[in-house]
């Protein structure tokens, strides 16, 4: 039971922090606060590498006890096989309860339409709000950094939702210090994003030093894919590609884990996760601006979607 | 702004966090200061950049402009403006950096305070024709009564005052001679053009006589402090952990940020506002037995009795214990849309507790123009300083901001809806603030 305490160079402070224990900690505390003030909290978990990082900061902040919320996965019906196999390992390694809204089944039943562009990621909305009120969660975890998108950067720790999940960039509460508060009315809930203050770099870094395990395509694979809009899509039964739109294989590896339909992967070789992150550092592409296709929609994609109820 | 070029990854890890917050006035050049602070720190990647030049394009510009990096709301780009405030991370190799870009306009004043609360550095920034207005005495008064350490006054635009020292000096020292009134204990002076790039993050050709860090290396290399350790242990517990699995049949830990200080094994504590007493048996940092821990650590905390703690409790070594009240003397900022009464009911959220409270009285209310106290306004209006007085339905232990940000700080909130009314900062006085007493009631439109 010893204690190493490293002296910080810029303070002389043995009591500094690293960065990331840093970023832990506000994490793990932004977990606890809503476990102790909400009733029916729920974390969105896609099996993407920030969501898997929020239940492995959850496990860790209630540990040795289980953690006390549910699991709910917005399912596009167009998700890589690896990451819904992913998804359903750590639901059962962790004895966790899992919500799966699915896309598929709105359409099938005509409560949604496909639209032309094919793209489903907008069509999330629906099914996720009417999952929130179904269930009654009044807290609802998002894996949601600032860093990820100029609207994304406006958005608060704790974000209140009104009766139709919408976002109001205008009403906010202001934030102050460590003091969030998460009071609501019925039928309104407050969407909480732990990792607001990391960036995609802090993600990397963090799975690199707990080990966290992750899907096999945030690394360099083999993959047939096509070119569509500037992006390395891959091929499958979810639509693509079309006649002029030839497939070919590539090493390639994914940034971001969504709908295959508007996901790119990026070239590369980075087989390990110190090849990631030294290929991320060096990137001059944003996460988002890289791959997704549904960002560039707009100037404002991103902000009009969060203002229908979008995380 | 996720990632810097060409840093190795050990190096990355090996840097400090700098929390930093910008307030400007409109049309002070924030956004661009901002926008060119991320640019010439090659904190923009391409992706961003070509944006800007698309809409900049689209808007008949013929030069990216950089503001539209940070306005990232539709109303902003609209109106130009920046409504509501924005967290950007950017990375040098010396450091990382959280900033908070907060509105100047008048009527976000109170976000301004969301920035500067968990700030350890204010760049207040000055249009060098307009000199120190009463938004810069504003600002300057914020940053002090929400105690930021670091202020550095940016003097922008100096490309059209033909870089000239004499109105930089005249600033500064006007400056200076406020800000010192109000306990700001230290102080930067920098002359800018952030349109031009001069001293933001390249030193300026074009002022000689400046001798001084650019924004950028000032940042770099200013101390950040983490001496949150010196003071008394605070360790408000945030929830209760008891598995009561066959593994773990008997495991009962407190859960919660240790807010100041240090927490050892073996030491005697006090829990508050009961008071009972106990000595800690154990300490686990997310999982990992310890025999210390400190400041900001999420931890679990063991005892050697089995007392009845809860939410919203504060455990502290018995020594350094703070004492409990009722009454609650503290500065506002007043932050919603409707007015704090005298008399009004309302929550009071102080660390993890929350109880009822009542506002006694409004002593007075702040002019940040001349720092004066406006007595017994009866009501404070949004964007409002002023003191309080509240009495809560049950005993807090309560430290004064002055030595605790964390443990010093509290939110007034509405009962009926859940709006944050007011953020308050216990103790006994904005320390600056004048003793002038006012009678008219001019001057008071913010």
């Amino acid at each position: 039971m010893t204690t190493v305490v490293s002296k910080d160079e810029n303070t002389g402070s043995p009591y500094a922090l690293s960065h990331l224990d840093a970023l832990e900690s506000e994490a793990v505390h932004i977990f606890r606060e809503v476990a102790g003030e909400f009733e029916r909290p729920v974390i969105l978990f896609s099996g993407g590498k920030d969501s898997i990082v929020m239940l492995h900061l959850a496990l860790k902040a209630f540990a040795p006890a289980a953690v006390p919320f549910s699991l709910l996965h917005v399912d596009t019906g167009h998700n890589f096989p690896e990451v819904l196999e992913y998804r359903d390992r750590a639901v059962a390694e962790h004895g966790l309860r899992l919500h799966v809204a699915s896309v598929q089944e709105y359409i099938d039943d005509g409560r949604l339409r496909e639209r032309p562009d094919g793209t489903r990621n907008p069509l999330q909305t629906v099914p996720l709000t009417e999952a929130i009120r179904a269930h009654r969660f009044d807290a609802v975890f998002g894996g949601g950094r600032r860093d990820e998108e100029k609207a994304r950067a406006k958005e608060r720790v704790f974000s209140l939702r009104d009766e139709f999940s919408q976002w109001d960039p205008r009403r906010q509460r202001p934030e102050l210090w460590q003091l969030y508060n998460g009071r609501h009315a019925p039928g309104e809930h407050v969407r909480v994003f732990p990792l607001s203050n990391w960036t995609e770099l802090d993600v990397w870094q963090y799975i690199a030093r707990e080990e966290i395990e992750l899907p096999g395509i945030y690394f360099a694979h083999e993959r047939p894919v096509f070119s569509r809009a500037g992006m390395w899509l891959t091929a499958g039964e979810w639509g693509g590609p079309k006649e002029d739109e030839p497939v070919e294989t590539r090493l390639v590896r994914y940034r971001t884990v969504g709908d295959m339909s508007c996901t790119g992967a990026v070239d590369s070789d980075a087989t390990t996760l110190d090849a990631v992150i030294t290929e991320i550092a060096a990137s001059r592409l944003t996460e988002r601006g890289a791959t997704r296709a549904d960002d560039k929609m707009s100037e404002a994609a991103m902000e009009d979607r969060k203002r229908e109820g979008y995380f | 702004m996720t990632v810097t070029n060409g840093l190795l990854s050990e190096q990355l890890s090996a840097t400090t966090l700098l929390r930093f917050a910008t307030a400007g006035s409109v049309d002070d050049g924030k956004s661009t200061l901002v926008g060119r602070l991320l640019h010439d720190s090659k904190s923009v990647l391409t992706d961003q950049l070509e944006a800007v030049e698309r809409a900049s394009l689209g808007r008949g510009q013929d030069t990216p402009d950089l503001a539209l990096l940070t306005d990232g709301l539709r109303a902003e780009r609209e109106q130009g403006i920046t409504i509501d405030v924005a967290y950007r991370y950017f990375a040098t190799p010396a450091r990382r950096f959280i900033l908070a870009d907060t509105p100047g306009h008048v009527q976000y004043t109170r976000n301004m305070v969301t920035g500067a609360s968990t700030a350890e550095l204010a760049v207040v920034l000055v249009d060098a024709r307009n000199g120190v207005v009463e938004q810069t005495r504003r600002h300057a008064a914020v940053a002090a009564l929400l105690r930021v350490p670091h202020v550095v006054l940016a003097v922008n635009k100096m490309d059209l005052v033909e870089y000239a020292e004499p109105v930089f000096a005249a600033i500064a020292e006007e400056f200076t001679a406020y800000a010192s009134q109000l306990d700001v204990p230290e102080i930067t002076a920098i002359p800018i053009s952030a349109l031009a790039g001069d001293n933001v993050v390249e030193p300026s050709s074009r002022m000689d006589w400046y001798g001084g860090p650019t924004v950028l290396e000032h940042l770099e290399t200013v101390p950040v402090s983490h001496d949150l350790t010196g003071c008394p242990g605070r360790f408000p517990v945030q929830y209760v952990i008891r598995p009561q699995t066959a593994l773990h049949p008997d495991y009962r830990g407190y859960a919660g940020q240790i807010a100041s200080g240090a927490l050892r094994v073996g030491e005697a504590v006090t829990v508050l506002p009961s008071g009972r007493t106990s000595t800690i048996s154990g300490i686990d940092v997310l999982g990992r037995e310890t025999d210390i821990a400190w400041a900001p650590q999420s931890v679990t905390v063991r005892l050697d009795d089995d007392l009845d703690i809860s939410r919203g409790d504060l455990i502290a070594p018995s020594a350094t214990a703070p004492a409990t009240t009722q009454d609650v003397v503290a500065t506002v900022c007043h932050v919603a849309d409707r007015p704090l009464l005298v008399g009004q009911r309302v929550l009071l959220k102080h660390t993890t507790r929350t109880v009822k409270a009542i506002v006694k009285e409004i002593p007075s209310r702040l002019t940040l123009d001349d720092l004066s106290q406006h007595p017994n306004p009866g009501e404070l209006v949004a964007n409002d300083i002023g003191r309080v007085v509240v009495r809560t339905a049950e005993p807090l232990a309560l430290d004064s901001y002055e030595e605790s940000r964390r443990t010093g700080s509290f939110l007034l909130i509405d009962p009926a809806d859940g709006t944050t009314l007011a953020a308050g900062m216990a103790g006994e006085s904005f320390s600056a603030a004048a003793t002038a007493v006012v009678d008219a009631d001019e001057g008071w439109d913010f």
